[in-house]
């Protein structure tokens, strides 16, 4: 018989303790977490904190190229990543739902510690709850992360007319591949999610100079974050349509369904403003790394409509890219 | 070699035709030319064809939205029908967030406050949903035109022959010709040529769109999607104009053939009958609707579930009715862009990822 979450595991007795020491702290295994106190006591960080947190709800919990557990990390990660932080620290705090597969559980576990230990970020604290059947969807999980800051001056404040605006990778895989693990697109194949950390690729970026604003662009996409990078300032991004990396797959299934991979989520890319002179060595450093190696300069920033993001496609059509409004969309994250 | 639909976006074959088509038209004499089809309103506006072709070329959204068409008194009927116990819509995303004469009152707040309602990509995962849950009835909204009577058909004809009694279909379904007739003969019609939707001209036929030229005199080519079907089909428009020889042609030619679809045809007249119907912005239009076949009452939702659409057609300083027309550009609408938006829109053309005003919204021309 499938061993199974039932409310036991929630009621903080004996069945939550077997759970923390039979999945958790092997998983994780750190000082930190091991001491099992109420909270981590942790070192001295050397630096300004930084701290961010994310819930994850994405339905189905397993998708191609990744699962919740690799996303909770991920997207906490990445968060500090790009407030200008190294990421030092996670909480990992699940919402189960009774009836919930304790195998699906461990998965969940071992792919979240997976992508910690890929990201040199340690799992100290957490907490596990569990909802009636039907109260819930599967597993919910919430992350919290604290860094060191890196990047002091990082924001839209730091951005400059004559400005580069570059892409880690192709856009939009994260949102297409959750939509083709729902079952959403008739079709199958090499479609996977671009989830990752990017830690290195922050790191690289900032290493090689001249970065005024980082962000992964994740719910709404590039559109989107593009849009929130010039809100409310004198500045115009200016994109160049085909200069933007899509991947054959997404395009297709973009096209089938109605949508806009410009606004289709990304879990593991980086949109970069910079100075125009430190734009080709980051293009390189990003080539020269995992995750990085589609790297792109997608536009630049001009003055020419103060606080919107114009597109314009290789025959001389252009339009204004707005912020992604009201669309369908499942749980992608 | 099989075609590419990039190839159909080449930079260097777009402008080439984007030059032919300045020299053959004339900025004092803008040549009005129509879609109606939502895939063409939104590749127009995605492409930002409409400010590569001004100010010779004016493109007008026709009546192509099938949700956006589709009456408010009709939505109401549906939001009722919604709060049936046992009752679950299933519908396509679009028609959730389509409001009734009450402004805000959707199917997506329905759901939210309790009934049961299912998004489908296609009919037949309500035909499947309904095979597993025999102790609830699932109501498909039939909406669309020539393109989905196929597939919806398909699902009454499957329902029938699996001997479901939980399935049923509320046909919304729509046919080209009789509104482009409507259309053509209202009083403020001023459209000097019409792209036609290459989607439907697949099942239908390219021949189905004949009558334009042949009754009306209005030059007509059957399109495909990319900039550069678009952008051909223009400039094909513009020279039957220049030399007064309307005719219809096919652009197409890579999906559609000129006897279309019969198999396809054959599972819609088996199922299906036209009748009277109401259009959003064009009234009441004969035998412009498609009613399931009296054979077929078990599965048809209206009679089931005595479906009665109330009589409002148009919302209240919505516009929406005349941008169907192609009398109101959707920025021309007081509502446009202030009151009524894709987050909260008024009308359907707002709400549907195929509405004329959606995609003005959306992709906002310079």
């Amino acid at each position: 018989m499938q061993d199974i979450i039932t409310l036991d595991y929630g009621s903080g007795g004996l069945k939550t303790a077997q759970l923390i020491e039979e999945i958790m702290v092997p998983a994780f295994a750190n000082t930190a977490l091991s001491q099992l106190g109420d909270g981590a006591v942790l070192p001295e960080l050397g630096g300004q904190p930084v701290f961010s947190t994310d819930s994850f709800v994405v339905t189905p919990w397993k998708f191609p190229g990744g699962d919740i557990g690799k996303l909770a990390v991920c997207g906490t990660v990445n968060d500090v990543c790009m407030a200008g932080g190294v990421p030092k620290y996670l909480s990992f705090s699940l919402i189960l739902e009774e009836g919930f597969p304790l195998e699906d559980l461990r998965t969940i576990v071992a792919s979240a510690a997976a992508t910690a230990r890929q990201a040199g970020v340690q799992l100290v604290t957490g907490d596990t709850k569990v909802v009636e059947r039907g109260r819930g969807d599967g597993i919910y999980i919430n992350t919290a992360g604290i860094g060191v800051l890196r990047a002091p001056d990082l924001g839209q404040q730091a951005m400059r007319e004559g400005d580069t605006v570059l892409v880690s990778g192709s856009v939009g895989c994260h949102g297409a591949a959750v939509l083709m693990a729902r079952g959403d697109l008739p079709c199958e194949g090499t479609l996977l999610s671009d989830c990752r950390p990017l830690h290195q690729l922050s790191a690289a970026a900032l290493e090689a100079g001249g970065v005024r604003m980082l962000r992964d662009p994740t719910r709404g996409g590039v559109a989107t974050t593009l849009n929130e990078f010039v809100e409310g300032t004198s500045l115009c991004i200016e994109l160049e349509e085909e200069a933007i990396p899509v991947d054959a797959p997404v395009a297709a299934a973009c096209d089938l369904l109605g949508l806009d991979p410009l606004y289709s989520a990304c879990e593991g890319r980086m949109l970069v403003v910079c100075a125009s002179e430190t734009a080709p060595s980051i293009l390189t450093a990003l080539h020269n790394l995992p995750g990085g190696e589609g790297a792109a300069q997608i536009g630049r920033v001009t003055t020419s409509r103060p606080g919107q993001v114009v597109l314009h496609n290789s025959f001389g059509g252009s339009r204004i890219l707005g912020k992604l409004t009201g669309a369908q969309l499942p749980r992608i994250c | 070699m099989p075609f590419r639909e990039k190839d159909f976006r080449a930079p260097d074959r777009v402008e080439a035709l984007v030059r032919a088509i300045r020299e053959k038209t004339s900025p004092v004499t803008p040549v009005r030319l129509m879609e109606i089809c939502g895939t063409h309103t939104m590749a127009i506006a995605r492409a930002g064809l409409r400010s590569l072709l001004a100010p010779g070329v004016q493109l007008l959204s026709g009546p192509g939205c099938p949700v956006c068409v589709t009456p408010a008194g009709a939505i109401d009927g549906i939001l009722q029908l919604s709060s049936h116990p046992g009752v679950t819509i299933a519908s396509y995303g679009d028609l959730l967030r389509v409001p009734g004469t009450a402004r805000g009152d959707t199917l997506l707040r329905r759901r939210a406050m309790g009934a049961s309602v299912m998004t489908v990509y296609s009919p037949m995962d309500a035909v499947e949903a309904a095979a597993q849950n025999p102790g609830q009835e699932y109501v498909f909204l039939g909406v669309g035109f020539e393109t989905t009577a196929p597939g919806t058909a398909a699902c009454v004809l499957e329902a029938a022959q699996r001997g479901l009694n939980n399935f049923s279909v509320l046909s919304l379904l729509k046919r080209t010709e009789p509104a482009l007739q409507a259309l053509i003969c209202a009083p403020d019609f001023r459209v000097d040529g019409f792209l036609c939707p290459g989607h439907v001209a697949a099942i239908t036929g390219a021949e189905a769109f004949a009558f334009l030229p042949e009754e009306y005199r209005l030059p007509a080519v059957v399109s495909g999607f990319e900039a550069g079907d678009i952008l051909y089909s223009v400039w094909r428009l513009v020279s039957m104009l220049a030399e007064n020889r309307p005719a219809l042609e096919n652009e197409y030619t890579r999906l559609v053939r000129a006897e279309g679809n019969p198999a396809a045809r054959a599972a819609v007249e088996q199922v299906f009958e036209p009748v009277s119907g109401c259009w959003r912005g064009l009234g009441e239009i004969p035998d412009s609707c498609l009613a399931l076949k009296p054979e077929y009452a078990p599965w048809d939702a209206a009679r089931k579930f005595g479906f009665v659409p109330g009589s409002e057609t148009d919302l209240p300083g919505c516009r929406c009715g005349d941008v169907i027309r192609g009398v109101c550009a959707p920025a021309h609408c007081p509502l446009f862009g202030k009151v009524c938006t894709p987050a909260d829109p008024v009308g359907p053309c707002m709400v549907s990822s195929e509405g004329a005003c959606a995609a003005a919204y959306k992709y906002q021309a310079i």
